[in-house]
């Protein structure tokens, strides 16, 4: 059983006559171990299927299941848990809270856990000594890089332990050189740790990292297939 | 997710907005604040009162002429001569009015004392040797003059502390002669420092037979006062009937919507003090609530306009596995926290002030002065503190619940 089954899924605004298709019949799966690239150009609707497989929108038709369940099948409160505990959000502008240390923006999904608060700290400082930023753990946004920043949104994604690694454009607001840094955190997070992760982006050169990329175009699968010669961030990232 | 969670979260995004948190609460703090103000110099005002009212003993009952003044027209039934030697004979037999035990006739002018070249100008008291124990007066040096000096007309005094010492300074006041309307009177005695006692300044009064007081000097023949103790606390009621019916037939007095006297007792003035100040309290705290319903709308304001800024917070902490109850609850105890801040802050503030207050009254205006720390507003006022929180609080927290992930991710 895939990890996630889209099945003929489609996503439409708005209703009589002004009617917009951000998705038609989008069907794919997606294997637990998967580095899987959605690509396309801006408003073919990658955005929207992130959404939708990131329990934060639902289809309005096909079929959605995570984990063997349809996405209706999730009430609200489990739908957050679900975010909370197997998915991990890594976004283009990072989303820190300002004025917030590195060490309590990592701990945020960890208070909606459930996990006892005397395990936080330590599981903080594991998640921000993955990425290598221990020392700026005090620090608050304003004082880090912009790769800095996608580091520490990437131990946040982290802290909980998802199966599930969720990257919207995540090198977007980056210059090469931490792109390249990010790409090889988010490579060595699929191969050494086993994460199953889902990259969203329009470059090319981006997604050539991914181990298969599905292309969306007018909101429609275009291709969907394995990459040939596939990118390694740690030698040859260019943006 | 438990509430002391929560409650760090909340408070934490209250210090990170440190100046603005402050600003919000203003109005809570000025609304609690004033309520304190307004219930601890209330109390305070209260105690002084009925602390002179209480001065001269629950037992006393006071018979005065004329209607019981209801407006300023009344004015004039204060020299109304209804009370006089007459009146206090009838009440002074037992038959009459049981449950007394004295009865204290009481005239009082102002008028100026001299010694030697020195003047000063006080209040003649005309009374009986009663009034020394009832009012709680003991002489300082000499003694007090006798019920023989009452039958006699003896041209003594006893003086008031200030009096003594504005005339005489350090030097012996007993046995010299002071002069009253070109009259001479021995000093018999000098009572201690003892301030007010029933809204007259003791210090400064000279006290002497009332027989001596009515005909020398103020050529009178009735009482403006007669003060009557009952024997006990449970007999004032009937002492009070007692009285009213011996002067309704003396007076012949059948409507006693008509009667020439009207009497008070210490429950009375207390029970009147009580209900002024009660009014007086109200009418304030009422302008005090304004201040908070305008206070808590500031919070509502402030707190939605948080909620829009803070968007994409609200989004993230969905997108990172928050409910809608969770940012409920945290924009909820945000607005409670503040409100709640608000209040302990105006609390200490107003009882702050109060004290002040309490401290330039007593220097300056009444020494009997004391501070009195309204407890039960302060229960009140952080109730009500919040209450606001929570009732102005509601709607912020609503809007921010209902915001989309999405949305507020993609929110700039």
């Amino acid at each position: 059983m895939a990890l996630i089954e889209v099945k003929n899924i489609s996503k439409v605004y708005g209703m009589d006559g002004s009617e917009t298709v951000a998705l038609r019949d989008v069907s794919f799966d997606i294997e637990e171990g998967e580095f899987v690239a959605i690509m396309g150009p801006s408003g073919s609707g990658k955005s929207t299927l992130l959404h939708i497989l990131g329990f934060l929108d639902h289809p309005t038709g096909g079929t959605y299941r995570f984990d063997g369940r349809t996405i209706d099948e999730y009430s609200d409160n489990e739908s957050a848990l679900v975010r909370n505990k197997k998915i991990g959000f890594v976004f283009q502008s990072f989303h820190l809270l300002p004025r917030t240390s590195v060490l309590d923006n990592v701990k945020l999904p960890l208070l909606y856990s459930g996990i006892k608060e005397s395990y936080w700290d330590d599981m903080a400082r594991k998640a921000i000594e993955s990425v290598g930023l221990l020392h700026r753990a005090d620090h608050e946004p304003s004082e880090l890089s912009g790769g800095e920043k996608q580091r520490v949104a990437i131990a946040r994604a982290l802290v909980n332990s998802p199966k599930l690694i969720f990257a919207d454009e995540p090198t977007g607001n980056l210059d090469s050189k931490s792109g390249k840094t990010i790409m090889e955190i988010i490579q060595k997070l699929n191969e050494e740790e086993g994460k199953t992760v889902i990259l969203i982006t329009h470059e090319t050169d981006t997604a050539e990292h991914a181990e298969r990329i599905i292309k969306i175009i007018d909101g429609e699968v275009d291709r969907d297939f394995k990459v040939n010669g596939r990118k390694r961030a740690a030698t040859d990232f260019s943006k | 997710m438990s509430l002391l969670q929560l409650f760090k979260i909340s408070s934490g995004a209250l210090i990170a907005n440190k100046s603005r948190s402050a600003l919000t609460i203003l109005g809570i703090v000025i609304g609690i604040s004033s309520i304190i103000m307004v219930m601890s110099i209330g109390k305070g005002a209260e105690g002084l009162i009925l602390g002179q009212i209480q001065g001269i003993g629950s037992k006393t009952i006071s018979v005065e002429p004329g209607r019981e003044p209801k407006g300023p027209a009344d004015f004039a039934e204060m020299f109304v001569d209804s009370l006089g030697d007459r009146e206090l004979d009838a009440l002074m037999k037992k038959s009459n009015v049981r449950g007394a035990s004295s009865f204290t006739p009481f005239v009082i002018q102002p008028m100026t004392v001299s010694y030697g070249s020195e003047t000063k100008r006080g209040s003649v008291i005309g009374t009986a040797p009663d009034i020394f124990r009832i009012f709680d007066l003991s002489p300082d040096e000499g003694t007090v003059f006798s019920e023989d000096d009452v039958k006699s007309l003896s041209s003594v005094v006893v003086l008031g502390a200030n009096i003594k010492e504005d005339l005489f300074g350090l030097s012996d006041a007993v046995g010299e002669k002071v002069k009253i309307k070109n009259r001479t009177f021995r000093v018999m005695g000098v009572m201690g420092k003892k301030g007010q006692v029933s809204f007259l300044n003791m210090d400064d009064m000279i006290i002497m037979p009332y027989t001596t007081a009515q005909s020398y000097l103020m050529g009178i023949d009735y009482f403006h006062n007669i003060i009557v103790e009952a024997e006990s606390e449970d007999l004032i009621d009937e002492t009070v009937s007692d009285i009213e019916a011996t002067l309704r037939e003396l007076h012949d007095i059948t409507d006693p919507e008509k009667d020439d006297f009207h009497v008070n007792t210490q429950a009375d003035a207390a029970e009147i003090v009580g209900s002024i100040t009660g009014v007086l309290t109200a009418l304030l705290v009422a302008v005090a609530a304004i201040s908070l319903l305008v206070g808590g709308i500031g919070i509502m304001n402030i707190m939605l306009v948080s909620v829009t800024e803070r968007t994409r917070e609200i989004g993230l902490r969905k997108a990172l596995g928050a409910t809608s109850e969770d940012i409920l609850t945290q924009f909820l105890l945000e607005a409670v926290i503040l409100t709640g801040a608000g209040g302990v802050i105006g609390i200490g503030f107003g009882s702050l002030l109060s004290f002040l207050a309490a401290i330039v009254l007593s220097q300056f205006v009444a020494s009997g002065w004391v501070f009195v720390f309204p407890l039960s507003a302060a229960l009140v006022g952080l109730f009500i503190s919040a209450a606001i929180g929570l009732g102005f609080g509601i709607y912020p927290a609503k809007e921010a619940a209902s915001k989309d992930p999405i949305e507020a991710l993609r929110y700039e």
